[in-house]
């Protein structure tokens, strides 16, 4: 899509710091990067640890193996915040985003590169945090804060009166700010530093969903520090936001909750969207089609994101012309993703299709998404949600959307870029495994769970009656599915470093025409000293 | 005892297509049925209804896009197609595939609408009860037949099974309603949030402290009909079931006297009476 006049500095500084000034105060986008994609995948273990345990405990009717009941709800709370905020988040926007943002557009590194640091290094201070939690008294059912990943009050106020949740709060308050001036990194590296021809209508896509995305984070996550601060406050400070009996209103929170939740789940799934793009275009041999439709959708997206909240309460006891409202405004945003899908199936058509790795993570993501979005525009519908609502449905419709959207787009971009990342090729039939293995675990997984909520199966139970035994009983075999994907994941891995095939520049060849192709593998410590002209 | 159930998903799943859960009681889940449970309100029609149209949309959505994806990988993979076009717009198909998006999202509003406003206007000569939630179990009170109320706590497994009920399930004293008679729910809470459900019915309210949500339902038929809390409460939030028995008018009535002895002679007003009153 981009020509390129004039060649970037290659013989660039090799004057790399040492190991510690390199990994631990380090100003470089690529090496931040690199740490946010190590970080990801240490938090996505510990996530998928904590839900493999519920799966387990979930293969037959009774209790077998949870100590406590409030420890399987400290389980699920635990897994949704792990998930989000410390592997998808990371990965897809500190990982992904750090490392190609800047090379796609050709500048030098982010503008902010201190602040950078610290948005990677106020992380793994939020994930001690937030881990603590689980080894401290959280309510009168032991340790651990089991209320849930949307924290609702009273519950996350008087209903958890141990320290843990304060864990949580200055947790996810630190990983808030990290994501907020990451945001601002992001906004100010990708309007001012593109490299010179590279008009906005120019730039690829993946920036672009980097640029929603961030908008999205400065917009939304002050709302949730809000949110997160009066419950602090209610519940140490000994104000009544949210407590009924001193004229505070429960419900409150969950509008404010939602109005970054909702944001949230674009945030998490716009990277992957950008990632799906490229892969789409360069295994097709193809521009991509519509590309300003495909940006402006994204931008649609993002703005539309953020007057659809209250769709996740429709059964709070709404007004029903509110009701009204959130259901069209819902609805409109099949619109826009409709034009995503259409556009990459067009880029695909009239392509000569080579079906590498990264392309049939982008085939299935593209497909699972259809799945996982048509049931969103079934629960969109208040007057079918109130079947629906807190129900397995619900759970496998969002796992649809970012367990099998989002997590493949993650590993959409890691295969495409693994080589430019490490400077050294997978082993493919590894990948091959581990590609297939998961494909079929997680569908194994979270399919049957819409049928557990058709049949009205409520979320967060750790018990249930025996008349829905035998879709749980499926679902975590697909969970043993699962693992032995991520297992064949790391074997991919350690093959990989351990044999060391080296990785050309552009070793995808004539459909890769964005920026990062024209460095080498890896690239040179410093980039574009010498900026690249965009024609 | 693993394997038969595995068999029997097999069996249930092809059946269940064809028989639509014609062998199974209402009112508790059916293991490997892939539908809702049996609809016994009109609310719950409505909610069948919708979701059939919404469902038959959403196939066809998938299978095009599978349909698409399969033609395009078949015909222009590498071998097929070893030369790519260079194509990247047709205004035309654009505007198709905008505007296609935008009638079915219409449409869906069209059909969508009235469902809701029925779902979410209780009828005026509905009878009232309210249900308060409570870590972990419901307390039920009859306002419009003396005001008198009673607590409704799980039965363990070992309780249900003795007693035959369903286990997770069944309570001790279940919510008692008359059947063919709109039944208005008010539904609050003591503690943190809960939420009042019942799959048969078509119904769901969160129970909010300090804030009074309200539902209605209408059942067709006698039986018993079991609903679990759907907000998440706390560590026995899967143990707070609720059960509804549903009896013909004459043995409501006869209940609430057992319940309240006095209600007819301080009282005096019957369902009837009160709509009578109200101008019904």
């Amino acid at each position: 899509m981009v020509a390129i006049d004039g060649h970037s500095d290659a013989h660039a500084h090799s004057d790399k710091p040492s190991f510690f000034k390199r990994w631990f105060l380090s100003t470089n986008h690529k090496d931040i990067g690199t740490l946010y994609l190590w970080f990801g995948m240490a938090s996505g273990l510990l996530g998928g640890f904590l839900s493999f345990m519920m799966r387990l405990e979930l293969k037959e009717p009774g209790i077998q193996i949870f100590a406590s009941e409030h420890t399987y709800l400290v389980f699920t709370s635990m897994h949704g915040l792990i998930m989000i905020f410390f592997m998808v988040m990371p990965a897809l926007i500190g990982g992904f985003g750090n490392w190609f943002g800047p090379l796609m557009i050709g500048a030098p590194d982010m503008a902010f590169p201190r602040l950078n640091n610290l948005s990677f290094w106020l992380l793994p201070v939020a994930f001690v945090l937030l881990v603590s939690s689980f080894f401290v008294q959280g309510s009168s059912g032991g340790d651990g804060f089991g209320g849930g990943w949307v924290m609702y009050p009273p519950l996350s106020t008087s209903g958890h009166e141990g320290p843990a949740f304060d864990l949580i709060i200055m947790g996810l308050l630190a990983a808030g700010f990290a994501s907020i001036f990451g945001a601002i990194n992001f906004i100010t590296t990708i309007l001012n530093m593109r490299a010179p021809g590279m008009t906005m209508h120019k730039m690829p896509l993946f920036a672009w969903s980097i640029l929603v995305t961030a908008f999205l984070l400065l917009l939304a996550l002050p709302v949730l520090a809000a949110a997160l601060f009066m419950l602090f406050f209610d519940r140490n400070a000994g104000t009544g936001f949210f407590n009924p009996a001193m004229g505070g209103d429960p419900e409150m929170f969950q509008h404010l909750f939602w109005f970054f939740g909702h944001p949230e789940v674009y945030i998490m799934i716009l990277p992957a969207f950008g990632i799906v793009s490229h892969v789409v275009s360069t295994f097709s041999k193809k521009p991509i089609f519509g590309y300003l439709g495909m940006a402006y959708a994204m931008v649609a997206i993002g703005v539309v994101g953020f007057v659809v909240w209250a769709h996740h309460m429709y059964t709070v006891g709404m007004d029903v012309d509110l009701k009204l409202y959130f259901m069209v405004a819902t609805l409109v945003i099949a619109v826009p993703t409709g034009i995503k899908i259409f556009s990459w199936l067009a880029t695909m058509w009239g392509g000569s299709i080579k079906f590498t790795i990264p392309m049939m993570w982008a085939i299935a993501f593209i497909f699972l998404f259809v799945v996982g979005g048509v049931t969103g525009v079934v629960l969109s519908m208040p007057a079918i949600d109130v079947a629906l609502h807190d129900t397995y449905y619900v759970v496998a419709h969002f796992h649809y959307v970012l367990s099998l959207g989002a997590v493949f787009g993650l590993f959409c971009g890691f295969y495409y870029w693994f080589g430019k990342i490490f400077g050294v090729m997978y082993n493919k039939l590894l990948a091959q495994i581990h590609f297939w293995t998961f494909f079929i675990g997680v569908n194994v997984v979270f399919f049957p769970q819409h049928f557990l909520g058709m049949q009205g199966m409520p979320r967060r139970y750790i018990d249930y009656p025996v008349e829905f035994a035998t879709y749980n009983e499926i679902s975590t075999y697909g969970a043993f599915i699962t693992l032995a994907g991520v297992i064949a994941f790391f074997v991919m891995l350690a093959e990989a470093f351990i044999v060391r095939r080296p990785a050309a520049d552009n070793y995808w060849g004539e459909g890769a025409t964005t920026l990062e192709w024209t460095l080498s593998s890896p690239p040179p410590y410093h980039q574009f000293n010498t900026l690249p002209r965009v024609k | 005892m693993r394997k038969s159930r595995i068999l029997g998903w097999l069996g249930s799943a092809a059946l269940a297509a064809a028989l639509a859960g014609a062998a199974h009681a209402a009112g508790v889940p059916t293991d490997g049925s892939i539908g809702f449970q049996e609809s016994v309100t009109p609310n719950m029609d409505m909610v069948e209804k919708l979701h059939t149209i919404a469902f038959v949309i959403i196939t066809a959505i998938v299978v095009l896009v599978l349909g698409l994806m399969i033609f395009i990988m078949l015909r222009f993979n590498e071998k097929a197609n070893p030369v790519p076009s260079k194509t990247s717009h047709n205004t035309l198909l654009e505007v198709v595939w905008t505007a296609a998006p935008v009638m079915i999202v219409l449409f869906l509003i069209a059909v969508a609408t009235r469902p809701l406003y029925y779902l979410d206007t209780i009828p005026e000569d509905a009878m009232t009860v309210k249900a308060i939630g409570n870590q972990w179990n419901w307390d039920y009170v009859y306002p419009d037949h003396g005001g008198f109320e009673f607590n409704s706590a799980p039965l363990t497994i070992e309780e249900a099974a003795e007693k035959n009920v369903p286990g997770r399930l069944a309570v001790t004293e279940p919510m008692v309603v008359p059947v063919g008679q709109k039944i208005r729910v008010i539904v609050t809470a003591s503690d943190v949030l809960h939420a009042f459900a019942v799959p048969a019915f078509g119904v769901k309210i969160d129970a909010v402290p300090g804030r009074l949500n309200e539902t209605w339902f209408e059942v067709r038929e006698p039986g018993t009909y079991y609903g679990q809390c759907s907000e998440v409460c706390g560590q026995l939030h899967y143990n707070m079931p609720i059960e509804v028995r549903v009896l013909p008018q004459a043995e409501f009535d006869a209940w609430v006297l057992e319940k309240n002895p006095e209600y007819v002679k301080n009282e005096g007003i019957t369902t009837e009476a009160r709509n009578t009153n109200t101008g019904e």
